[in-house]
């Protein structure tokens, strides 16, 4: 008789090991992986992307499509029980009721075409509670979860929430039946730093109350520094490192995790300050942008040095990728100045602008959007000489793209490759090389950088400092990621609600923040040391003077 | 909402004032209907009677003028051929097609939708390949060919379902068969497809992780989203067979306004020709106008 497998711990995973069969063939998603979560703990498996991290909770919550997913060995043991070996509808009473799970993107999670109030509902009418009961119910985890107006939320869509409500509805729908388990993958990576703060609050909060085990998947080391007990480090389908968070971050074992520790930004002496002298490359002045009622932009001036990195932070709705916008003339504000070695941008004529346009590159935040996928890399590069032919002759636009290409860290050979073919981080590279095809002065940064991962991250700014020096380049650097801005910026603008409210050099903004909201900015943002983030948790509790209810 | 209405009625109007114009100079084109209304050894007097009595002898400008004056009271002319108010045909034989096309689309979307959806629910399956194979069969199947087919199998060898006509409810058994099958093809695979990417959405990923039963995932959270681009195709498909089905309403001898429309424009029936197209129009812009709505209905995020 086979050996009944026992265990102790609310919910282990032993020894599991998913395939998938893909046209490319077979990818061994995760292979041997095993780990436990106990009532009441909050565990973090941390990851880049690729790494397998969210299939043992795709296996958990039997959302694997088979095919072209297959589990090849391992046991689930939720309760003792191995859930691999229930059938579908003693899986299906366990999703929701027992083990619940929230995305990284509400807004595509939760479905667009019915009210929230009757989506947080169904969880509980989905587990045999009756409608009435379960709507009352719906109303009070909207209270507890903290959206504002709850009997009008209930009736509404999901669209007329922000992003953080968005992810609270979510976070109500999964506690609504109690589960013993909550599983987060990613839970507020595309939130603000300040809503990220407030949701991992609430998540903690809802923990202590019902003593749920968490899971956590993320790829973010300030989020396991805030928020986990124990961490699991996986690379490339396998477990390379697991143990006390705090430990782990102090003393890795592993050379990835190490890797991983090392790539995290915001860590070290801020660079010297260059100095500030002569003409500005570029001037704004009272820029402003209204879309209807909504004011973008509200009066906006600064300036950009030949060579100089000025970063803009700010929170979604802020105009920071309006100003950024603004600045290319990809979206004329209605009224203001760009000034380009003191000539206005906004006053010129097309035929002005379009000589113009080399100098002013950008780069957006998704490499997959902004390249057209029908095009290889050196139609994309060589495109720019095709529009400006009096920058390069056509014989020298092999040479200058193989050129290119090494340039931002890829081969001469890939000129030939698809964006499809590429990884994030390289396609990001690729956008890069475009940008440079043109031989341009500024280069705007719109989120370049946030949807990679740490490790691809540091690569690409240290790329990006690389070229400022090599060739005197001046970058505007939108970002919400404040240990990034500074590691790279020279200066910082903050920008709250279409106005600069501080503006200075790294170090004046982030050892020594004047205006509240630049401060509540840089409590929020979550170090990766799980000690320094301890000792803030602290510091923001004495702040608010209790922990809020 | 409103506004919606007000500036899509307006905009429809002024194409149906382009429409009938066009139409009227283009239908005169055609010649002098005369000699097909009068026999053979018909006198010139009689002609020239006939002629003055329809005013065909004035210039077709003042002929138009005339009609757009009857128009404006309310008055589409008289038909030739029926001797009566045109309006009073077309209204008839619209009643027909409407009843057809009512009956067709409703058995249509309903087995569309339900096949089409357990298709996309298990892609590459038995059922699936079935409903695949079936269905581009039917959106390619000619229904001039199909009918014609129909009529020898259960009419005449079988003798089960009449020939042509109306007057019991098995003349209605064929017509409506032979015209469910085109867009019964078009739109289930059309809704296979939506369903397919819905179910392979986000929130669909959400619904399986609270526990939510297949049968609700397929009906609950997927085909209220899949629906949006059907609904486009179904709107498509009835204002097809709404504008005459020509074809089938001809083969079936069904009393519609697809084989008025023939009838009356081999026989220079002027008037009823335009007060054809108007219905017609009028119809496609309701058709139109339901597709808009309905869009608004299902999805909270559309509002006009």
């Amino acid at each position: 008789m086979p050996e009944r497998p026992t265990t102790e711990h609310l919910l282990e995973v032993r020894d599991l090991s998913v395939e998938f069969h893909t046209a490319a063939g077979t990818v061994k998603a995760v292979q041997n992986v095993s780990w436990h979560l106990d009532r009441g703990e909050t565990l973090a498996i941390l990851g880049e992307s690729g790494s397998g991290k969210s299939v043992s909770a795709s296996a958990i919550m039997n959302l694997i499509d088979m095919p072209p997913g297959k589990i090849t060995s391992g046991t689930i043991l939720f309760n003792g029980r191995d859930m691999l070996k229930m059938t579908a509808e003693e899986r299906r009473a366990i999703n929701g009721a027992k083990i619940a799970m929230i995305f990284q993107d509400p807004l595509a999670h939760l479905n667009p075409v019915y009210p929230v109030g009757w989506q947080i509902a169904e969880m509980m009418t989905t587990h045999g509670k009756p409608g009435a009961d379960a709507s009352a119910r719906a109303l009070d985890l909207l209270k507890r979860v903290g959206i504002p107006e709850p009997e009008a939320a209930m009736r509404k869509y999901p669209f007329q929430f922000s992003g953080g409500q968005r992810q609270r509805l979510m976070i109500a729908m999964a506690i609504a039946c109690k589960p013993d388990i909550l599983i987060a993958d990613e839970p507020t990576t595309a939130l603000d730093v300040t809503v990220q703060a407030q949701v991992l609050a609430l998540l903690e909060e809802l923990q202590r109350e019902t003593g749920m085990g968490l899971l956590l998947i993320t790829h973010d080391l300030g989020v396991v520094a805030e928020i986990a007990d124990r961490v699991v480090v996986m690379n490339s389908g396998h477990i390379v490192e697991t143990g006390n968070a705090a430990e782990v971050y102090r003393n890795p074992q592993h050379a990835y995790t190490k890797k991983l520790i090392d790539a995290a930004p915001g860590k070290g002496e801020i660079p010297a300050e260059r100095e500030r002298q002569g003409e500005p490359l570029l001037k704004a002045v009272g820029l402003k942008k209204t879309y209807g009622a909504f004011h973008a932009l509200k009066g906006v001036e600064f300036s950009i040095m030949p060579g100089e990195t000025v970063a803009v932070v700010g929170e979604s709705g802020s105009g920071k990728s309006t100003l950024a916008r603004a600045i290319v003339r990809l979206d004329d504000p209605q009224e203001g100045q760009v000034l380009y070695r003191g000539k206005d941008l906004l006053a010129m004529s097309a035929k002005e602008v379009f000589g113009l346009r080399r100098d002013l590159q950008m780069v957006f935040q998704d490499p997959t959007q902004s390249l057209n996928p029908r095009m290889s890399v050196f139609r994309l590069i060589s495109e720019a000489w095709v529009i400006h032919p009096d920058i390069l002759p056509k014989e020298k636009w092999k040479d200058r793209v193989a050129e290119l290409l090494v340039k931002v860290g890829l081969k001469p050979d890939m000129a030939d490759r698809y964006p499809h073919q590429f990884s994030g981080g390289q396609r990001q590279r690729i956008a890069i090389a475009r940008a440079l095809a043109m031989e341009p002065k500024l280069i705007v940064c719109d989120e370049a950088v946030s949807a990679l991962d740490v490790s691809i991250q540091a690569q690409v700014i240290a790329l990006l400092d690389g070229l400022r020096r090599e060739f005197g380049l001046s970058y505007l650097f939108i970002a919400h990621d404040l240990p990034v801005v500074r590691d790279f910026a020279d200066r910082v603008i903050v920008m709250k609600a279409g106005e600069i409210v501080e503006e200075g050099t790294v170090r004046q903004i982030f050892d020594a923040p004047r205006h509240p909201y630049t401060q509540a900015l840089l409590a929020a943002s979550l170090d990766p040391d799980p000690q320094v983030q301890a000792a803030r948790r602290s510091a923001r509790h004495n702040l608010e003077g209790l922990v809020p209810a | 909402m409103k506004s919606f209405i007000g500036k899509r009625a307006i905009a429809s109007g002024v194409s149906l004032v382009v429409l009938v114009v066009i139409v009227f100079f283009l239908s005169r084109l055609t010649g002098d209907p005369t000699n097909l209304y009068l026999p053979i050894d018909a006198t010139q007097e009689m002609r020239d009677q006939f002629r003055q009595m329809h005013g065909f002898n004035d210039p077709l400008i003042v002929q138009f003028g005339r009609y757009v004056m009857d128009l404006v009271q309310g008055n589409f002319g008289n038909s030739l051929r029926q001797a009566r108010p045109a309006m009073d045909v077309v209204l008839e034989a619209f009643t027909w097609t409407l009843w057809l096309a009512v009956i067709t689309m409703v058995l249509v979307t309903i087995a569309a939708i339900v096949i089409g959806s357990l298709a996309a629910f298990r892609v590459g399956g038995v059922f699936d390949r079935l409903a695949t194979f079936f269905s581009l069969i039917g959106a390619a199947a000619p229904d001039f060919w199909v009918a014609i087919v129909a009529i020898v199998i259960f009419a005449v060898n079988l003798h089960v379902l009449p020939t042509s006509g109306t007057g019991s409810v098995w003349h209605w058994v064929l017509p409506v068969s032979v015209l469910f099958i085109r867009p019964f093809g078009l739109i289930l695979q059309v809704v296979r497809g939506s369903m397919i990417s819905v179910l392979s959405s986000a929130y669909v990923k959400t619904a399986r992780a609270k526990g939510v039963q297949s049968r609700s995932i397929i009906f609950v959270h997927g085909l209220r989203n899949a629906m949006l681009p059907v609904i486009t195709v179904i709107g498509d498909q009835a204002a097809a067979i709404l504008n005459g089905a020509v074809v089938v309403e001809t083969v079936f001898g069904f009393p519609g306004i697809g084989k008025l429309m023939i009838d009356s424009i081999l026989l220079r029936d002027f008037a009823v020709v335009l007060a054809v197209i108007m219905v017609s129009a009028l119809a496609i812009f309701i058709m139109n106008l339901l597709i808009d709505l309905a869009y608004a209905l299902l999805d909270p995020r559309i509002r006009y």
